[in-house]
């Protein structure tokens, strides 16, 4: 009877061996579709349970915090409300997460550290994240924020030298403690007309007007093809790609320097400057400005778009046949562009020629108040020469001294910047309205761009005096 | 050479470090001091265990030294796992283990010479059916997920179909010890398949007609597979015929089928096996739940496993995880290294199991060794099997793992049966 108990066994063998493949299906071929799955509640239970790292504003300020619930789970809150909702955004484990606490959010759980979290699992150490300091600045987002009132709009601020973002403020805002409760995404979400989800700062593209007149400065002063005071004919009515180009409020200028015409914002000189520098050179100048690419910010990717032209609502390249040049070089040609590109085009003039890639995060520390990581200075670009931004600046600086920018004018510190309204005759009001601006002139420590959609006024007039309120506060 | 006993004392030493190691994983896990009262526990566990070894030296001295170890080591990971999930059913278990082994002392010291167990063999069969149909008796029968499996004594649940399971085996090893020359010899063979003679199919026919009864009323498919099972598996020993297993096999599946269609208890629980995420059967009372979420547990467990402590057991995220789903809380904390080193264990069991019945020199202890074997190793399947989505899942324990004394007393009882034939088998004549 030996014979049959050992092939009894080897059936035994055989079952087992089945169970065993099992096994392996469930942990390891199909666990990704298993963890997937709709009805599994794991992956949630498991992230509830994980207290997540604080963020925290520039000088400590509490901006998101994990809260103990009674059951050894975690939820997120929010102690500055909507002040700071679009840089920081939201995490909740049924709806989702967004801003720095998707961008940042292996840090902020703890994840980040394969190694960390090996060893965590082993010891059985509850998982704990890191907290994340950023480079915001409380007292000027509020500002801004605030600034910006009932309008629709933003405010960035960086720091041209480092890339430091100090504020980053959408309007209209939202409370990100509000997403948690039931059916508060879906209805943000549906709110079309305000949404405030929305982060204008890096998702919206607004026609930057004559902001763009400093990147054509830039342009034509770099290549060595004008100096500040070449003079362009200015005339009203000028054929610009064969079909005449108004200045604003029609007015005639003679021959000025490329200075004056800054200053007075004229149309006609910029849009010929623009033509003979041509496509070629004005593609590569905003190509290394940042146009064209996702803005460089460290936000989740769909928090970001492209700054360009888009004509016909895709992005296309400036340097093709079918450009109007002489329109792209004053901010017209569909060209769209974020309000943190405009900050990024101030910020590469004030800091002599060098773009530096804008940061929120600036360090991620543990809970022993150790430094993980820390977001050194990047430098994106050399976009000119730190002559060239010398003269530029300067330009800009008359702007504000004499020129369409002198609501930015701070007693004692010198401004340098550009306004801009783009008329776009929407229903709820006919001008995009720009000022982009840094200071103080001589030894630049914040770089602004402010932009208001939907605006009765000018740049000058409505975004020229915000950026002057942040600029103060960012220079006490 | 070390002799048998002093080799299983060999064994029990790595049982007591994974006991050890065991139970300080917990506590660090909970973040508590080792307390007294803490470590009290392993320390009486390995005082049972030495106890019991010293029971052996003295009764079974050349009983299989493997066999006792192997089984502890199941026993006090089961413990641990359990005291892990909740700890005064921890407690409980610790009880029923002193329970056990005090049954297993009293078989091993009453049943010297087991074999007076066939002059019973009727009144065994008999009293193990009547077990079987227990738990359908009104007033006393308890009803989970539809199965009829325990029995409620007042304070006291047990599940006779553990303690039947080896009654039933003790009448078939006794049984077919008589009549294996008899199928054999007035077989024929029928349209390609060799049966046994008309005058033995009754009987034979009798024990599947049982088991789909069985099925029938007590209405879990992995006790009947375990129970019929098992008793192929002698069958097939017995006659060394693969066409009676083969056919048998089967015979239950045809039956198993039919079934399948009257039964909406057995058909719900079908639907539930081959659907586990269909959303009306997920939702639906004793529906898909239990086997979705075990293999969630699994697929969250991965290779490594969460460590161990770790599994998420709140608000009834895994029913039954002290029982029916105890695999899929190993495989969520160990992983499937730590699930496959389980199964292996069980396997080394089963091995020796075997190796007793290959040695074992009469046909009644070499049917005893194997049909008891069979049937341990068959329960393991049918609860790991369960959980893992091979067959339907069933409310059948995993042996020395799961928390509940019936399993714990009876597989001690399977133990001592199996260490008296193989004390009997290894001694010098």
């Amino acid at each position: 009877m030996n014979a049959p108990i050992a092939r009894l066994f080897v059936v035994v063998i055989v079952l087992f061996a089945v169970l065993i493949g099992f096994t392996s299906r469930w942990t390891l071929f199909e666990a990704d579709a298993l963890n997937a799955n709709a009805k599994n509640q794991r992956p949630t239970l498991t992230q509830q349970r994980i207290r997540r790292g604080a963020i925290q504003a520039r000088d400590g300020t509490l901006l998101a915090r994990s809260t103990r619930r009674g059951d050894k789970t975690y939820t997120r809150a929010y102690p500055r409300g909507p002040l700071f909702a679009h840089a920081v955004g939201y995490s909740f484990t049924r709806f989702g997460r967004s801003g720095l606490e998707q961008a940042r959010n292996d840090d902020l759980t703890g994840t980040g550290n394969e190694l960390g979290s090996l060893f965590d699992r082993l010891s059985g150490a509850e998982p704990e994240g890191d907290d994340v300091r950023t480079t915001l600045d409380p007292g000027a987002q509020r500002i801004a924020l605030e600034a910006l009132g009932d309008h629709k709009g933003a405010v960035v601020a960086l720091d041209p030298r480092t890339g430091a973002v100090r504020v980053m403020a959408s309007a209209p805002s939202y409370d990100p403690n509000s997403i948690g409760r039931p059916r508060t995404l879906t209805r943000l979400n549906r709110d079309e007309g305000r949404s405030p989800l929305l982060n204008r700062t890096t998702q919206a593209g607004y026609p930057p007007g004559s902001t763009m007149k400093v990147v054509t400065a830039i342009a034509a002063i770099d290549s060595g093809e004008y100096e500040p005071d070449s003079r362009v004919d200015g005339a009203n009515a000028k054929p610009i790609s064969g079909v005449p180009l108004n200045n604003f409020g029609g007015a005639a200028f003679g021959d000025i320097t490329l200075t004056e015409a800054l200053t007075k914002s004229v149309n006609t000189v910029w849009a010929e400057v623009g033509e003979k520098l041509g496509a070629g050179t004005m593609g590569d100048y905003m190509r290394k400005l940042g146009f064209g690419e996702q803005a460089a910010v460290d936000l989740p990717s769909d928090e970001r778009r492209a700054s360009g032209r888009f004509p016909d609502g895709r992005l296309a390249p400036v340097d093709t046949d079918s450009t109007d040049i002489g329109r792209l070089a004053i901010g017209q040609e569909k060209l769209a562009v974020t309000p943190l590109q405009m900050a990024m085009v101030a910020s590469a003039v004030a800091n002599g020629g060098r773009l530096m890639r804008p940061h929120i995060s600036d360090r991620v520390i543990d809970r022993d108040g150790r430094t993980v990581t820390r977001v050194e200075p990047d430098e994106l670009a050399q976009v000119m020469s730190a002559d060239s931004a010398a003269k530029v600046g300067a330009m800009m600086s008359k702007v504000v001294q004499e020129g369409s920018g002198t609501a930015a004018a701070l007693t004692g510190i010198d401004v340098a910047g550009k306004t801009g309204t783009a008329e776009v005759d929407r229903r709820c009001g006919p001008n995009q309205v720009w000022f982009i601006a840094f200071a103080p002139a001589a030894d630049p420590r914040v770089a602004v761009a402010v932009t208001l959609e939907c605006s009765q006024g000018t740049g000058g007039v409505v975004a020229a005096p915000i950026a002057k309120q942040v600029m103060q506060e960012l220079l006490k | 050479m070390i002799g048998a006993r002093n080799r299983e004392l060999l064994a029990l030493v790595p049982v007591s470090l994974l006991l050890t190691a065991g139970f300080t994983a917990v506590f660090i896990e909970r973040d508590e001091v080792l307390s007294n009262l803490s470590l009290t526990y392993g320390a009486i566990f390995l005082g049972l265990c030495l106890a019991t070894h010293v029971v052996l030296r003295f009764t079974l001295p050349h009983a299989d030294p493997y066999l006792f170890p192997l089984f502890a080591v199941l026993a006090c990971f089961g413990l641990v796992m359990i005291y892990r999930i909740d700890e005064e059913l921890a407690r409980e278990q610790a009880q029923w283990f002193v329970v056990g082994l005090i049954l297993f002392a009293v078989t091993i010291v009453t049943l010297r010479d087991y074999r007076v167990l066939e002059r019973y063999r009727y009144t065994i069969a008999a009293v193990g059916l009547a077990l079987l149909l227990l738990p359908r008796l009104p007033g006393i029968g308890q009803q989970v997920n539809g199965a009829y499996l325990a029995v409620k004594l007042g304070p006291l649940s047990f599940q006779p179909a553990e303690f039947a399971k080896i009654a039933i085996i003790i009448f078939l090893a006794s049984y077919l010890r008589d009549t294996r020359q008899l199928l054999v010899i007035g077989a024929r063979r029928f349209a390609g398949i060799t049966l046994p003679p008309p005058k033995y199919l009754g009987p034979l026919l009798a024990v599947w007609g049982a088991a789909m009864a069985m099925l029938f009323v007590i209405q879990d498919i992995g006790s009947s597979l375990m129970f019929f099972g098992g008793f192929l598996a002698v069958l097939y020993v017995a006659t060394d015929r693969l066409s009676f297993a083969l056919v048998g096999l089967a015979m239950f599946a045809v039956g198993s089928r039919v079934l399948y269609e009257l039964r909406p208890t057995i058909g719900s629980r079908v639907d539930a096996w081959l659907h586990p995420f269909d959303t009306r059967l997920y939702e639906a009372d004793g529906g898909s739940f239990q086997l979705a979420q075990s293999l969630f547990a699994q697929a969250d467990g991965g290779v490594f496993g969460q460590g161990f402590g770790q599994a998420l057991l709140d608000d009834g995220l895994l029913p039954a995880a002290q029982t029916d789903l105890i695999y899929a809380v190993i495989t969520n904390e160990l992983g499937l290294l730590g699930a496959s080193a389980v199964i292996c264990t069980y396997l080394l069991a089963v091995q020796r199991g075997f190796k007793i019945a290959t040695l074992a020199r009469d046909s009644f202890s070499k049917l005893l060794a194997t049909g008891l074997t069979a049937v341990f190793a068959l329960q393991v399947f049918v609860i790991v099997g369960g959980v893992t989505k091979v067959i339907p899942l069933t409310g059948v324990t995993l042996p020395f793992i799961s928390y509940g004394g019936s399993s714990i007393v009876a597989n001690f009882v399977l133990l001592a049966l199996l260490l008296l034939v193989s004390d009997r088998a290894r001694r010098e004549i």
